[in-house]
């Protein structure tokens, strides 16, 4: 990390170091009737993604005959955090949604399935954090189970900043701290072979002496999260921890 | 859901002659269900929740409780809502978007079972007459689609009511805090009831049908049942499709009710409460 910097951010209210991953659970093939499913889990945030496809496109003017369509849905289950969520589609979900298809979009070999769709579908059905990289870390998994085509894989996280100190996997808790600079969310997606930047967001305040340093952090928790889908994907069926 | 899906002939009657000699693909009799599982508490941001699985079939069911303005007909009591989702994660012919009327149908169906039954102690829900009172949603999501999402949601629903907590009233502020107190919601154990269907399926009468059994059923009847004293109440009732029961259709149904209830109850009962 960079040099010592007075922050009132000093002990993660967890007790993980700054730079730690909340725990993880990840399985594969989690949804007996998809094509592909995976459920990932970070603390405790819980996504599961379904793949189901490639298929025919509905509507049909929205099919292309040179390259298939990526089509990614994301919603919070209504209990998934303590103010109910109204069931269906909210501005925030649909942002999110989209979002997450432009990283996605980046690994899935589209030209691959002319005139069909590849649907994802993210659930959430327990949130402290986190949700969208949470999602798309399960998409990944559920689309190399249902076998579509990609060059490579995604890992994501939520890096920040809570007033001046810079952490990895941000929780609700930290998503709420208000003093100094008060806290600043980043979610991250990372290619694991190209390392590029699939996705990328802010909410707060960041230097870019900051914001390239909590990238750095973001490749390094990336790479560990990249292990955990491989092995996930190597047993389907079986939890896998770290 | 039903309605839509359609199966290749030769599939149908590969089915009814199952059915004919009292079989069935899994191997199980007419009017046995499958093995039945529960996880509890799949979102510890809920009062109550809960994964229900009949076979494959698996539905999620959280219990949110909020304080509302009573209706003018019960000042003194609390409401219930039910939603229920079936979205594309279940089954390939789900689509996105609002409710379904089949999801209408099974939450409204759930709705009036738990309703009559008078499972819930709506009166226990009141925090100030004609002011203040709990509302309690449960929504239900479709995880997994293999048939029967009508009973696995109706035993979610019930599971998830009968271990879900009150959240902790702030008087001061006049409001709901975020976390739960040691208060259960007001559940009437000896009201419990469980939603049961009977599919007819050319000439079988049959319990826990799968996916491509019940794309095949003439007609399913679902009914609350509730126990009396060993005997099955019922507290809700909901056919569906379009053919007709005979006299003799209605016999066999309420005769294969009468003697399969104890064993049923005796499960579902195990999966709501543990005991």
């Amino acid at each position: 990390m960079a040099k010592k910097i007075e922050s009132a951010y000093k002990k993660r209210v967890d007790g993980r170091a700054f730079d730690e991953l909340r725990p993880i659970k990840a399985k594969v093939g989690v949804i007996p009737s998809a094509d592909g499913s995976a459920m990932y889990q970070s603390g405790k945030t819980r996504a599961i993604a379904v793949v189901r496809g490639p298929r025919t496109l509905h509507p049909k003017h929205m099919e292309n005959p040179q390259r298939g369509v990526l089509r990614v849905t994301y919603q919070m289950m209504a209990f998934s955090v303590w103010d109910r969520i109204k069931p269906g589609t909210s501005r925030r979900s649909q942002e999110i949604g989209k979002v997450s298809e432009w990283a996605l979009g980046e690994i899935v070999d589209l030209d691959a399935f002319p005139n069909s769709v590849v649907d994802v579908i993210i659930q959430i059905p327990q949130a402290d954090a986190g949700t969208r990289v949470a999602g798309i870390n399960a998409a990944v998994m559920a689309l190399a189970q249902a076998g579509v085509p990609m060059k490579e894989m995604i890992s994501a996280i939520a890096v920040g900043k809570m007033d001046k100190t810079l952490v990895v996997d941000v929780n609700k808790e930290e998503e709420d701290f208000e003093e100094g600079e008060g806290p600043t969310d980043v979610p991250i997606a990372i290619t694991s072979k190209s390392n590029e930047i699939a996705l990328l967001q802010l909410d707060g305040k960041m230097s870019i002496p900051e914001l390239k340093e909590l990238i750095k952090m973001a490749k390094v928790a990336c790479k560990k999260i990249n292990d955990i889908q491989t092995k996930a994907l190597k047993e389907p069926g079986k939890e896998i921890t770290g | 859901m039903a309605e839509e899906v359609i199966i290749p002939n030769i599939q149908r009657k590969r089915i009814l002659e199952y059915l004919k000699e009292g079989k069935r693909f899994d191997g199980r009799a007419l009017d046995e269900f499958r093995e039945l599982g529960v996880e509890m508490n799949i979102s510890e941001n809920s009062e109550g929740s809960c994964s229900v699985k009949i076979g494959n079939t698996e539905v999620y069911a959280g219990v949110k409780m909020a304080i509302v303005t009573p209706y003018a007909d019960g000042p003194a009591e609390g409401t219930l809502s039910v939603g229920m989702e079936l979205g594309p994660m279940a089954d390939d012919d789900f689509q996105s978007g609002p409710p379904s009327i089949d999801s209408i149908e099974i939450a409204r169906v759930i709705d009036r079972g738990i309703r009559e039954s008078k499972l819930i102690d709506f009166e226990k829900l009141c925090i100030v007459s004609g002011e203040k009172v709990w509302q309690v949603s449960v929504d239900l999501y479709a995880v997994n689609n293999d048939g029967n999402l009508f009973d696995a949601a109706g035993l979610a629903a019930v599971t998830a009511l009968a271990n879900a907590k009150i959240p902790v009233y702030d008087e001061k502020e006049g409001r709901a805090k975020h976390e739960l107190s040691n208060v259960s919601v007001p559940i009437r154990k000896e009201n419990m009831c469980f939603n049961v269907t009977v599919h007819k399926i050319g000439d079988a009468f049959v319990l826990d049908p799968t996916k491509e059994e019940e794309a095949i059923s003439d007609f399913r009847l679902s009914m609350a049942l509730g126990d009396n004293d060993g005997e099955p109440m019922i507290s809700a009732m909901q056919k569906g499709n379009s053919g007709g029961i005979t006299e003799d259709d209605m016999e066999k149904i309420l005769k294969l009710v009468e003697d399969k209830f104890s064993e049923m109850f005796k499960k579902f009962s195990k999966i709501a409460t543990g005991k």
